[in-house]
């Protein structure tokens, strides 16, 4: 057997290869983008009461839109871990049970519960869905949510999990270079946003996180 | 007996089964093999949690060979 860099690379060459420390400057970067979209418009709103109390509607509006727009990035993020469309039951039923021999007790029975598989890898805790995946930073205090998602698109909803989970276990780095980064930021935003029964599996990638 | 499989619409199809002391069963399997890399497909042998390995060649010896389609940022 040989090892092998993830050969979706070739479709992204002008990505240069992610690695702790890109990830970490990319998340500062993201932060810093989210402030500056937002307390600009909050001390604007802060001075059009100070200046115009009669007009505070007008405040209003631009706090809110100071307050809308990172919620609308942290929307973002948790909308790559959405359940998608199901496939017939059987074929459901045939590719959760090759999914569920790639992975450990624990992680089957989370996707049995969430839809989601955990996955630890160098970079932190992997939390893998349909069409995406969410990456929890060592310490639990900073999540990625990329997406990315297999090319066919009449797989069960289990095989395109399996598709990541196998592209993640061969390459890493490869994987998280072939993904589009929809958002960065503390997990506690992206858990707000996410789908009921999923929440669990990002608290558990949280915890695992934290280990 | 080890098995090379497609993950598709149906969960999955096993393509070929094969021993390595039966000639006739590995050479199916590696024509098999070389058609699905041929279409587009990429095949994996996991090893487990957080490790996986690409192959370019049958590996006889492996158990389970999973064939997956390219995957791209959404």
């Amino acid at each position: 057997m040989e090892a092998a860099s993830l050969p979706e690379l070739a479709s992204v060459p002008w990505r240069r290869r992610v690695d702790p420390d890109s990830l970490r400057r990319r998340g500062r970067w993201w932060t810093a983008t989210t402030v500056a979209h937002s307390v600009p418009l909050a001390a604007i709103a802060v001075a059009i009461f100070v200046l115009a109390p009669l007009a505070v509607a007008v405040s209003a509006i631009v706090l809110a839109k100071a307050l809308i727009i990172p919620a609308l990035y942290a929307q973002r993020g948790a909308n790559v871990v959405r359940t998608t469309r199901r496939a017939g039951a059987e074929a459901e039923t045939r590719a959760a049970g090759l999914l569920g021999d790639l992975v450990g007790h624990d992680a089957r029975e989370l996707y049995a519960r969430t839809g989601l598989v955990l996955e630890r890898g160098g970079l932190g805790v992997w939390l893998l869905g349909e069409a995406g995946a969410v990456l929890v930073a060592p310490g639990g205090r900073r999540a990625w949510c990329w997406c990315v998602k297999a090319a066919d698109a009449s797989l069960p909803s289990a095989d395109r999990v399996a598709h990541l989970l196998l592209a993640l276990r061969e390459d890493e780095a490869g994987f998280a270079t072939v993904a589009n980064l929809a958002f960065s930021g503390a997990p506690r935003r992206v858990r707000a946003r996410m789908e009921k029964r999923a929440k669990p599996a990002l608290t558990a990638a949280v915890a695992a996180a934290q280990a | 007996m080890s098995r090379l499989i497609r993950m598709d619409q149906t969960g999955h199809t096993t393509l070929a089964e094969w021993t390595a002391a039966d000639a006739d069963s590995v050479e199916a399997a590696v024509a098999a093999f070389r058609a699905e890399l041929d279409t587009g497909g990429f095949a994996v042998v996991s090893e487990g949690e957080g490790k996986a390995t690409q192959v370019r060649e049958l590996p006889l010896d492996a158990d389970l060979v999973i064939v997956r389609r390219p995957i791209a940022g959404g």
